[in-house]
C-alpha cells in the first residue's frame, strides 16, 4: 500500500493522454447534472475548469458572493451562492474531493475538517461563514510519500475497510490530539463518536489513534 | 427558486435591526441569525426552516465567560458548547454544566455548537423532521402524527393533544437545575427572563416554543454565584452509550448540610416538552435526611404528572431511576 504511488488527476491525464479516470469523469457529470438539480442548498455551481457554464449555471449563480476562504495554507477565490455549505465549497468549488459528504446532516462526521485547528461538520456550515479562517482538508495534512503520521498508522493498523469514512476520521483523530482526551480506549471511543464507520473497523482505528498518542 | 440573501452582523444593533423585519421569531421565521449552524442548516436542508435571510452574528463580541463582581458567571450566546465544558469555573463550580455539556452531541458538534444555538435547539420529533407527515409545530393546525405513531423517544411531561415533541437539549436541563438567566437584546432595549419562564410548554401553540419576538437576540446567559459545598451531577440515559438524545436524564443541584437537603434543584430531560423543572421533587427532598426512600419518593413526586403514550410509558420508571440514581451521585460524591 505504502509503495503504491497513487496519481492526482492531471497527473493521471498527462501520463495516460485521453483516459477517463473515474474521479475526473465524476466531475464533469457533476458539472452539467448535479449542480443543476441539488437544492436547496445547492452546490455553489461554480464552473469548473475546462467546462462551459450553462445558462442553468448562471442562472444559480445570479445572486452569488465572493467568498474568499485560507485553505490548506492558499487562499482561494470563489463566487458561491450563499447557501453553500463549506462542504460543497471544498469539494465542488475547490475540488478538493478528499473531505466526504455522507449523511449531509452532522451526523456521520465523514465531512470532517479543521477550522482554525479544530474539527468540525464542513456539511453544517455556511462557506461564507469561514473568510478568514483557517480551513485544514485531509490534503492539507499529507501527501503519499510524506503522510502525517495519523495517516500513516491508519495504513498500518488497517484503519478502514471500503476508506469512505476515513479522511474525516483521520481529521478528527488528528483533532483528538490535542484535546483533553483520557489514556484509556474508552475515552478515544467517546471523542470519536462523532465518526461512524459502518464497516466496523472501529478497534483499528482506536489502535491507529492510541499508537499516534502513545508515540507523541 | 427561493430568494436568499446572507448578510453579516456589524455588530449587535445591526443584527437587532435586521431581525425585527421578520414577522415570527419562531416556526418559519424568515429571517434568522447563525451562529454554529448546526440546528440551521440541518433544518434547511429538511425544507423545515426556509428562511429568506440568515445573518450571520459570529464577528459579534459575545464569546466570553466571565465571572461578575457579585459573583454570577456570565457565559456569552456565542461561547462554544466545547469551550464552556472545559472552562475553569463551569468545571469547578457548574459541574453539572459541564458533564451535560459534554453528555450532548460529538466533538465536532461541541466545536461548533454555541449557548445560544443550543437554547433554541428543535426537536428531533420525526414528525417535526419530515415535511410529508402532519405536525402541529411545523404546520400549526396540521395535526400531530406522533401522538399516535412513533413516539417511544418522545415526551411525558408538558404535552398536550397538539403536541408531545420532547425538547432534546442537555444544557438546558443542567441551565434549568442551575436557574439560569436568558438575557435578550432588541431595538427596544435588553430584558432578562428566568429561564424557566424562557421555555413554553406547547399548549395549542406548538409552534411556539419560547418567548423571543421578532428582533430579539439571545446576547449571554448568566449563572447565580455558586455556593460552596454545593454538589452537581448529571445523569444521562440513552440508546447507546455516545453520541444519542436522552431517553431520561437528570440535573441535581444539591447543598447538604448534616445529612439533609438544604437546598436542592432537580431538573429532568427528554421526558418533558421543555427543559424540565421539577419543584414537586425539589419539595419531597427539601430538609429531609439523604437516603434512598427519600430519592424514590422525591422520583415518583416528579413523574406524578406523566402520561404516557402508545410507545414512551417506559420513560416513566426510567426518568424516576435516572432521577434517584442522580440523587445517590450526587450525595455520594466526593
Amino acid at each position: 500500500m505504502a509503495d503504491e504511488k497513487k496519481l492526482g488527476a492531471d497527473e493521471e491525464e498527462s501520463r495516460f493522454p485521453g483516459r477517463v479516470s473515474r474521479r475526473s469523469a465524476l466531475w464533469q457529470l457533476g458539472a452539467g447534472g448535479v449542480a443543476a438539480t441539488t437544492y436547496p442548498l445547492v452546490s455553489s455551481a461554480q464552473t469548473l475548469p475546462g467546462t462551459k457554464g450553462s445558462d442553468t449555471d448562471e442562472a444559480m449563480i445570479a445572486d452569488a458572493i465572493p467568498v474568499t476562504l485560507r485553505v490548506n495554507g492558499k487562499l482561494l477565490s470563489l463566487q458561491v451562492d450563499p447557501r453553500t455549505t463549506l462542504l460543497d465549497c471544498l469539494r465542488e468549488s475547490a475540488m478538493l474531493t478528499g473531505t466526504k459528504k455522507g449523511c449531509d446532516h452532522g451526523q456521520c462526521g465523514a465531512c470532517t475538517v479543521h477550522v482554525n485547528g479544530r474539527r468540525v461538520n464542513s456539511c453544517l456550515s455556511f462557506a461564507a461563514m469561514h473568510e478568514n479562517d483557517e480551513i485544514t482538508t485531509i490534503e492539507g495534512l499529507g501527501q503519499p510519500g510524506n503522510l502525517h503520521p495519523m495517516q500513516a498508522s491508519f495504513v498500518e493498523h488497517d484503519g478502514y475497510q471500503c476508506g469512505y469514512c476515513t479522511s474525516g476520521q483521520i481529521m478528527s483523530a488528528v483533532a483528538l490530539l490535542k484535546e483533553p482526551c483520557g489514556p484509556a480506549d474508552a475515552d478515544v471511543k467517546e471523542l470519536m463518536s462523532g465518526n461512524i464507520c459502518r464497516c466496523g473497523a472501529y478497534p483499528n482505528i482506536v489502535a491507529a489513534i492510541q499508537q499516534v498518542r502513545q508515540r507523541a | 427558486m427561493d430568494t436568499f440573501r446572507f448578510i453579516k452582523a456589524r455588530d449587535v444593533s445591526h443584527a437587532v435591526q435586521e431581525a425585527s423585519r421578520s414577522t415570527t421569531a419562531q416556526q418559519g421565521a424568515e429571517i434568522r441569525f447563525v451562529a454554529g449552524g448546526t440546528t440551521l442548516l440541518d433544518l434547511m436542508k429538511l425544507e423545515v426552516e426556509r428562511p429568506s435571510q440568515v445573518i450571520d452574528i459570529n464577528h459579534l463580541p459575545l464569546g466570553n465567560v466571565e465571572k461578575l463582581p457579585d459573583g454570577r458567571l456570565k457565559i456569552g450566546a456565542l461561547v462554544r458548547n466545547f469551550d464552556l465544558a472545559h472552562h475553569a469555573i463551569v468545571q469547578s463550580e457548574y459541574s453539572v454544566l459541564s458533564q451535560a455539556l459534554l453528555a450532548g452531541a460529538s466533538a465536532q458538534l461541541r466545536n461548533m455548537a454555541t449557548t445560544a444555538g443550543n437554547l433554541l435547539q428543535r426537536t428531533r420529533c420525526v414528525y417535526f423532521r419530515n415535511t410529508a407527515l402532519a405536525c402541529n409545530k411545523r404546520e400549526p393546525g396540521s395535526g400531530c402524527s406522533a401522538i399516535d405513531g412513533d413516539n417511544r423517544t418522545l415526551a411525558i411531561l408538558g404535552t398536550s393533544s397538539s403536541c408531545i415533541a420532547t425538547n432534546p437539549s442537555d444544557m438546558n436541563v443542567a441551565l434549568t437545575a442551575l436557574e439560569a438567566t436568558i438575557h435578550i437584546q432588541n431595538k427596544k432595549g435588553e430584558r432578562s427572563i428566568p429561564i424557566d419562564d424562557f421555555f413554553a410548554v406547547p399548549g395549542s401553540t406548538p409552534q411556539h416554543e419560547n418567548v423571543l419576538e421578532p428582533g430579539d437576540l439571545i446576547t449571554y446567559v448568566t449563572l447565580p454565584a455558586s455556593r460552596p459545598g454545593t454538589k452537581s451531577v448529571y445523569l444521562k440515559l440513552r440508546d447507546r452509550a455516545s453520541y444519542e438524545f436522552a431517553l431520561a436524564s437528570a440535573a441535581v443541584v444539591a447543598d447538604v448540610v448534616d445529612s439533609k437537603f438544604n437546598r436542592v434543584r432537580i431538573a429532568l430531560g427528554g421526558v418533558g416538552t421543555k427543559p424540565w423543572r421539577s419543584r414537586e421533587a425539589e419539595q419531597a427532598l427539601e430538609g429531609r435526611a439523604v437516603g434512598q426512600s427519600v430519592f424514590r419518593e422525591a422520583a415518583a413526586a416528579a413523574l406524578h404528572g406523566a402520561r404516557p403514550h402508545s410507545e414512551n410509558g417506559f420513560k416513566i420508571e426510567l426518568a424516576r431511576r435516572c432521577l434517584a440514581y442522580a440523587l445517590t451521585l450526587a450525595t455520594t460524591a466526593a
